[in-house]
């Protein structure tokens, strides 16, 4: 499965809903939800805590629009629209945590 | 692969309908087939012709109807949510009673089964919302 | 007709946003369309389900009744996550139509078998 988180984990409960439910696959953060995958932060914490279940993604453009594209944490993999597509293709299906 | 792309919210305030779009580009440019772009809830905004964003600001509406005009793309608009919301086309216009119409280019009103069609048709459906 | 399985996921409560009321819509046409459908409740959305819906004094249309009707249109597949009920002080009992709790991790062992997953 891939799953698209597209919050800020301390707006929103998604990240947290996501890493507890889903059985494993990818995470792919977009939008708001890539402010979960930097450095030093709590969503940091939490995808760390999640040991490897998944495979780590983030929308290397919507970082940059935050400005935050060069502190992003080790172990998530920016990729473009482009890699979107491909990691959409990827997995059999995708599921929203909206 | 056959995509289908729901759109749950309307432009400007979130961020779902600019997603989608550079989504649906990168699709188109990856030489895969849209089958279908749905709107829904809020989504149905992106479909009136009566925008006028700041100029210096990427004009939402338009480039949809552009793209799916350059790709003969099937946009629809789910008629219920857009009656609930305003979006007209002739058809609603005249059943029940509006004096004005504004549906944009690209987009056709009809009902949910044509998501679940999209569902059913698709091998991929990518929801963006809030 | 190609038969898919159709899983929503409900995270959000009702009345506060819309979400609630427009996705149902999107199940019953699911139905209607003999798809294998699934209805998750997951986090706030459990408070869909929650028992007494009396929407007079907001003066919003009460939808409480459809989800009892979603046995006419063989939509029976209602899945509860026993974390969010717990965190949220309900139990079954408190809930309008019978469904089958069960833990987040099986939640999402069940989505994981979907083909296509609906969120609103």
């Amino acid at each position: 499965m891939l799953n698209i988180v597209n919050k800020s984990p301390l707006d929103r409960g998604s990240l947290d809903s996501c890493l507890q439910a889903a059985e494993g696959g990818a995470i792919l953060l977009i939008e708001d939800g890539v402010y979960g995958a930097t450095k030093g932060s709590a969503g940091e914490a939490k995808l760390k805590a999640a040991g490897g279940k998944f495979k780590l993604y983030a929308l290397g453009a919507d970082a940059e629009a935050r400005g935050i594209a060069d502190r992003m944490m080790d172990g998530v993999t920016l990729v473009d629209y482009t890699g979107f597509v491909d990691l959409v293709a990827e997995y059999k299906t995708c599921q929203s945590w909206l | 692969m056959k995509f289908s792309i729901l759109i749950n919210e309307g432009p400007y305030t979130h961020q779902a309908s600019d997603s989608a779009y550079q989504f649906a580009k990168a699709v188109l440019a990856k030489g895969h087939e849209i089958f279908r772009i749905f709107f829904y809830h809020d989504g149905v905004n992106n479909a009136t012709r009566l925008t006028t964003p700041p100029q210096d600001d990427r004009n939402i509406v338009n480039r949809w109807s552009k793209l799916a005009e350059e790709h003969k793309l099937d946009m629809v608009v789910c008629v219920a949510a857009a009656q609930r919301r305003g979006i007209v086309d002739e058809g609603e216009a005249k059943r029940n009673g509006k004096d004005a119409t504004n549906l944009a280019p690209g987009f056709r009103i009809s009902g949910l089964g044509q998501l679940i069609e999209a569902g059913i048709q698709s091998d991929r459906l990518v929801t963006f919302g809030d | 007709m190609t038969i898919k399985k159709f899983m929503f996921v409900n995270r959000k409560a009702p009345y506060g946003t819309v979400y609630a009321l427009e996705s149902l819509e999107v199940v019953l046409i699911a139905a209607a369309f003999e798809q294998d459908v699934s209805l998750a409740f997951l986090d706030d959305g459990v408070y869909q389900l929650k028992k007494g819906h009396s929407t007079k004094g907001i003066e919003m249309k009460a939808f409480e009744k459809t989800y009892g009707a979603l046995d006419d249109y063989d939509v029976n597949k209602l899945y509860v996550d026993q974390e969010s009920l717990a965190a949220r002080g309900l139990t079954t009992d408190d809930l309008c139509v019978p469904v089958e709790v069960m833990s987040r991790a099986a939640l999402g062992k069940l989505i994981e078998d979907q083909d296509v997953v609906l969120s609103f």
